[in-house]
């Protein structure tokens, strides 16, 4: 038997024929980065290729003088004759699958990715393959997601009901994609919206790309007598431990993410409220994913992958994991990277 | 069902008293009589007897819940590994039910009486396959957050960090009628009923009025030097007894007896009970102490723990821990309240009344002591033998004042401090005990909030070790390393020997020695002691 077109080695998972890592967790001659998160692109690598759209958020991460080579969704890069193409996540803003076809045989690598709606970014492709390697962050049928709509209004409501009592509402979001999705959905007639330093960095390069984001200010670390009354922040969760909190009086804290599902993570996690709105798949959605790419074989990363693994081979599905450093430990519960 | 779930919401949603009590008058002015009576019940800690065992519940929620299956539009049952995965992760089983089943079709909406007593009730007494259809039928038609709240209700009390005290608390904010009424019209067997929950709200309060406790006289530690009381014949003194502080009221041809903490807890001490209604005169009121007491000895507060919060105490137990009331002050006599009265004058009466008729062993009086203070305290050095925790030093002169008033009631104890304090973290000790929670963090009041104090890893045996670190693995709120922290709920007496400024802790003191004299299950957190009462133990500094 040949080896597979993509396995992994010490370094994150390669191809050996054409000589390419992608997401490698230790620095590399060539790096595919499906999306500028900390625990899938990271620095040091030699030469990078990513999306185009995903630019701006990896040279903020990574360093504004890496190599970096970019391709639209849909185009074909030719490394060593092995033909990779990007196409939409829709987990963040220019968050890519890496599709590779070599021999005629063709893998998907997802990366993180959604199939919900959400303006903020490239709506996720499904791409046929003959192997499909999948995250499952949340491979378990107690995630379903709710409708984005009716988180919306939630959060809202609740924005609401704070601004009506004279609280601040402060949301917990992750700084690169979450709070952007959230900013998105925020009905901007109830108060005035602030941003952590943080959030407001990733909101301009969204605004940069003709993203539609309703207007922010940036609530700087030296103004501390403003008067927040009433508004919404948008701040990382670092910021709650922070003295850059404390300028906002009667705060009420909300937090955005899929572990907020639970009951148990929503108390010890959330503050006073939280609320259910993931970049990753759901349980159904997982399954739609997999069932509509067609693949033969499918590896699983990211989560309780013997779960999921265990449930496709009962379905009949040539299932594994696939062993990489994306551990799921209970402290990066809190957020989803 | 939609209130009652936004109701468990509200509540669930805080863990600040103020918004739970808020969030329950809220409910209480929009709920009909006939789900508030409900509510009351579930709230109250009261479950249906005899309802579905949580095994069956996780076999039928993992059949009735519906699988995507790959390469078709149909579904399949999950099967019971998958169930028990997800029960692993959500660690809830009615959080797990509520997510893994799906909402089909939303029926009428319908109150939280109907499904209690139309639907759950009559489920006890069908087959098991007629219960897991119906089970199933109902499962469908809720939305995620009323299943949960619903298979919460019939499978376990509602646990939702409302006790018995806030629940009358806010029926008394709602109502305007007086907490000790309300206790009383919740005490013993009820049944649910919009008759009932309307005579519990009902304004007329002669029902209750035989039964009103007097607030209770609370005594002071005594810091000071016993000389600086002036002469001993100035004050009655007595032993503390290590018991149940009471007070036991004979009226109208009915027993009372209240506790400190404004419950009436007469149904669990039937014998004594047994010995006012047939011996003491009506129109009396005595406040003493319940203690075990067997073969004219009393015995270790560990005997009398096993008395406290039986619903139902058996012939056997009353044989194996007997317990007694010891008197030691008259409030009302021949229906006069006497409390304006000295305290000898008090002592008086009640000798003439105990020797009339305290003719039941039942019915104990308090010896007094006397002599010099140095031969006081040197009998008080036989506190611990004679299973007293030292001295009661109070007033002859003193009218019988209720709450803490200084002066008039000391408390001069041999082991010199002791505070009830709520459990807050809790972390594994090392060694042998590495698999289990011995380290613990308590917490004092202080306004609404309960501020950590003093930390503690002795005093308690293995097996209530064992206990509680069951009950820190169901009941962690967060974590910090290897240190969990727990619901506000577990009470524990810390005994400490002294108390200093501290400005590097939260509330400016620290304790010396702190350790764990004993597990109160018989206190809840609202009964612990609060940062002040640690304060007035503080040495006074010199001028
Ligand atoms: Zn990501
Ligand atoms: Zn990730």
């Amino acid at each position: 038997m040949p080896n597979p077109l993509l396995q992994t080695d010490d370094r994150g998972i390669y191809c050996a024929a054409g000589d390419f890592h992608i997401d490698p967790w230790k620095p590399v001659p060539r790096a595919v980065v499906t999306h500028a998160h900390s625990d899938h692109a990271r620095p040091g690598s030699q030469a990078y290729l990513a999306s185009r759209t995903s630019e701006p958020f990896l040279r903020k991460r990574l360093g504004k003088s890496i190599s970096l080579q970019t391709a639209d969704f849909g185009e074909t890069v030719t490394l060593n004759g092995v033909r990779v193409s990007l196409h939409p996540a829709g987990h963040i803003r220019g968050s890519a699958q890496v599709r590779v076809e070599h021999n005629g045989e063709v893998w998907v690598v997802t990366g993180d990715y959604k199939v919900r709606p959400d303006p903020t970014c490239t709506p996720f492709e499904l791409v046929p393959c003959d192997v499909l390697i999948t995250e499952c962050t949340f491979g378990l049928p107690v995630y379903r997601w709710p409708e984005p709509e009716d988180v919306a209004k939630e959060i809202n409501d609740w924005w609401r009901q704070n601004a009506s009592e004279g609280r601040t509402s402060i949301m917990f979001a992750y700084a690169l994609g979450k709070a952007q999705r959230v900013l998105a959905l925020l009905d901007d007639s109830i108060g005035p919206i602030y941003t952590h330093g943080a959030v407001q960095q990733m909101t301009q390069s969204y605004r940069e790309a003709g993203v539609k984001l309703p207007a922010t200010t940036y609530a700087t670390g030296k103004d501390t007598s403003h008067d927040y009354t009433g508004g919404m922040v948008i701040a990382p969760t670092s910021a709650g431990r922070s003295n850059w909190i404390r300028r906002f009086s009667s705060p009420s804290t909300g937090f955005a993410s899929g572990w907020m599902m639970l009951r148990g993570t929503r108390r010890r996690r959330a503050g006073d409220r939280g609320f259910v709105l993931s970049d990753h798949v759901d349980w159904p959605a997982l399954m739609d994913v997999i069932d509509g790419t067609g693949a033969e074989r499918v590896l699983l990363t990211h989560g309780d992958t013997a779960i999921v693994t265990r449930w496709l081979r009962e379905q009949g599905i040539d299932a594994r994991d696939l062993e990489t450093p994306f551990a799921r430990q209970e402290e990066d519960v809190a957020e989803e990277a | 069902m939609e209130r009652f779930t936004q109701l468990y919401a509200a509540l669930d949603e805080t863990t600040s008293t103020n918004r739970k009590v808020k969030a329950m008058v809220n409910y209480f002015d929009e709920a009909p009589p006939e789900d508030a009576c409900w509510s009351v019940y579930f709230l109250s800690g009261r479950r249906p007897k005899r309802l579905l065992s949580s095994r069956a519940m996780r076999r039928w929620a993992a059949a009735a819940a519906e699988l995507e299956q790959i390469g078709s539009d149909q579904t399949a049952p999950m099967p019971e590994w998958m169930f028990e995965a997800c029960y692993g992760e959500v660690g809830d089983l009615a959080e797990t039910i509520s997510l893994v089943v799906p909402t089909e079709e939303r029926g009428a909406p319908r109150p939280l009486h109907y499904w209690v007593e139309e639907r759950l009730l009559p489920m006890r007494a069908m087959e098991e396959d007629e219960q897991q259809a119906e089970m199933t039928r109902i499962w469908k038609q809720f939305t995620q957050a009323e299943r949960f709240v619903w298979t919460k209700l019939t499978t376990s009390a509602l646990r939702v960090g409302v006790g018995k005290k806030l629940l009358i608390r806010a029926l008394s904010e709602f109502s305007g009628i007086d907490k000790s009424v309300l206790s009383h019209r919740l005490m013993g067997p009820w049944k649910p009923s919009a008759e009932f929950y309307e005579q519990l709200l009902s304004e007329d309060e002669t029902d209750a009025a035989a039964s009103q406790p007097y607030p209770f006289c609370l005594a002071r530690p005594l810091e000071d030097d016993v000389e600086t009381l002036g002469s001993p014949d100035d004050w009655l003194i007595e032993w503390k007894a290590d018991g149940i502080r009471a007070q036991l009221i004979r009226r109208q041809g009915e027993v009372f007896i209240w506790s400190r903490g404004e419950e009436q807890i007469g149904h669990q001490y039937p014998e004594v009970r047994e010995a006012v209604q047939a011996y003491v005169p009506d129109g009396t009121v005595v406040d003493g102490e319940l203690l075990a007491f067997k073969n004219d000895e009393v015995l270790p507060f560990g005997q009398m723990q096993r008395r406290i919060g039986r619903k139902n105490v058996s012939k056997q137990m009353q044989r194996e821990v007997p317990v007694v009331f010891v008197t030691y002050d008259l409030l009302e006599m021949g229906g006069h309240d006497v409390r304006e009265e000295p305290l000898h004058e008090r002592c008086a009466m009640l000798d003439r009344l105990a020797e009339d008729h305290f003719t039941n062993e039942k019915l104990r009086l308090s010896p007094l002591l006397d002599g010099s203070w140095e031969e006081l305290q040197e009998l008080r050095e036989e506190s611990r033998e004679r299973k007293m925790e030292g001295f009661m030093l109070k007033r002859r002169d003193a009218p019988y004042v209720g709450g803490r008033k200084t002066g008039i009631w000391w408390k001069w104890k041999v082991d010199p401090y002791t505070l009830d304090a709520v459990m807050l973290y809790a972390q594994p000790g090392s060694g042998r005990r590495a698999s289990l929670f011995t380290d613990y963090t308590f917490g004092l009041w202080q306004g609404d909030e309960l501020k950590p104090f003093a930390k503690g890893y002795f005093g308690l045996t293995d097996d209530e070790f064992e206990e509680i670190t069951r009950w820190v693995r169901r009941n962690t709120v967060d974590r910090f390393g290897p240190v969990r922290q727990v619901e506000p709920e577990l009470v524990f007496e810390i005994a400490f020997e002294g108390v200093r400024r501290n400005n590097r802790k939260d509330i400016g003191m620290s304790v010396r020695f702190p350790r764990m004299a004993r597990w109160r299950r018989d206190l809840s957190p609202s009964d612990a002691d609060s940062v002040d009462d640690l304060a007035r133990l503080l040495p006074d500094l010199p001028e």
